[in-house]
């Protein structure tokens, strides 16, 4: 997909990945959809809410790139466009990492409001990557969303987190307040689906979880050696080499963007016996 | 895998061995600077602003800190833009 230029105003849409438990694939979601985003020419930064213990960064590959972070910016140390680290690959593509010394209460309510009215003027897309859990980080990341992204993994805690955050953020959002905007436009991002385990009984269907939680999907993400993989070299997923999540993450994209896309599981390949004797590239 | 004592997938690139290093490299810096290291930035560029202030007029925003760090060399790139040519410039507008 190339890079296109877009001369309009920016879009400034404010999309929160959240999930309430951890380990579910937040930041690995947060950089594959923002990569999608800028690949798609949307100008996109992606902004890592958990203070204290800093990742995004290193999944994004720019871990020795850090000089100046959020907190410096909402504490007025440094200039949002000191802190912003664009990225290597994609001219589109932002990254506004956190700070690993500090903790959650550095993050204010107004400085998290300043810095994202800030950078709506100059990006189409804001991604927001929660922290884990349901405090202040993870509430402020939310806070100001126009749209969210609940990653939930087809097993019972994720599930039911997923369902605790969706009530949040029917409540506890600007939107919400306000109460005369349409609410946080909610979708559920399945990871880690194995389709092999759901034909043998052992995981739980799309449709178990959707039923459960009510809410639209916006994608199935399989269960993937891919994401390891990108997370060990420091490349989204979107932008390492081809796999099943790729795909499934470039759906989601699309279907982020708007567009109608088949929903459709492809299963990581096996390899066969000729692949694997004579070694495959994926 | 391996097959009669040899792996057969020596042609790819061994990612875990990637993740290691980058790890070792940044944990490196982490743990080896107390606090951390990108904290003083801030402060140094405050104090680097009060010095250039006191021979030059510089706007606080005309001061700029970049820091790369790499596996043996870590570079600290500030970047000051000196006024104009009717105020008399000074030497270096770039410092490495």
């Amino acid at each position: 997909m190339t890079t296109q230029l877009k001369d309009e105003a920016p879009l400034g849409r404010i999309v929160v990945i959240t999930s309430g438990k951890g380990g579910v694939g937040k930041t690995t979601s947060a950089a594959a959809i923002s990569a999608g985003l800028a690949q798609q020419g949307y100008k996109t930064v992606v902004i890592d809410f958990d203070v204290g213990l800093r990742n995004l960064d290193m999944i994004m590959g720019c871990e020795r790139r850090v000089v100046f972070d959020f907190i410096n910016v909402i504490q007025g140390d440094a200039r949002l466009k000191q802190a912003l680290i664009k990225d290597k690959r994609l001219d589109t593509l932002f990254i506004l990492p956190t700070s690993q010394t500090r903790d959650k209460d550095a993050l204010t309510q107004e400085g998290v409001e300043a810095v994202l009215n800030e950078l709506k003027e100059e990006f189409d897309y804001i991604i927001c990557d929660s922290p884990a859990g349901i405090e202040r980080g993870a509430q402020l990341a939310m806070y100001f969303a126009d749209e969210a992204v609940v990653v939930t993994n087809p097993e019972v805690s994720s599930v039911r987190d997923s369902d605790r955050v969706l009530g949040l953020l029917s409540s506890k959002t600007q939107r919400a307040e306000k109460g005369d905007s349409d609410p946080v436009k909610a979708r559920v991002l399945l990871t880690r689906h194995d389709q092999g385990r759901i034909d043998r009984g052992e995981m739980m269907t799309v449709d178990d979880v959707l039923e459960i939680l009510a809410v639209p999907l916006l994608g199935i993400i399989p269960e993937s050696q891919a994401v390891l993989r990108a997370s060990n070299v420091g490349t989204p997923v979107i932008l390492d080499e081809p796999s099943s999540a790729q795909t499934a993450y470039k759906d989601a994209v699309s279907r982020l963007l708007g567009d109608d896309i088949e929903m459709r599981i492809e299963s990581e390949r096996k390899p066969g016996l000729f692949q694997r004797l004579f070694g495959r590239s994926a | 895998m391996s097959l009669f004592g040899f792996s057969l997938n020596r042609r790819r690139p061994k990612t875990a061995q990637t993740a290691r290093d980058r790890l070792q490299l940044l944990l490196a810096h982490e743990r080896g600077q107390g606090s951390g290291t990108p904290d003083y930035l801030p402060q140094l560029q405050n104090d680097l602003i009060a010095v250039i202030r006191k021979y030059i007029d510089v706007a606080d925003d005309e001061v700029d800190i970049r820091m790369e760090r790499d596996d043996d060399v870590s570079s600290l790139e500030i970047n000051i833009d000196l006024p104009s040519a009717e105020e008399k410039a000074e030497k270096p507008a770039k410092k490495r």
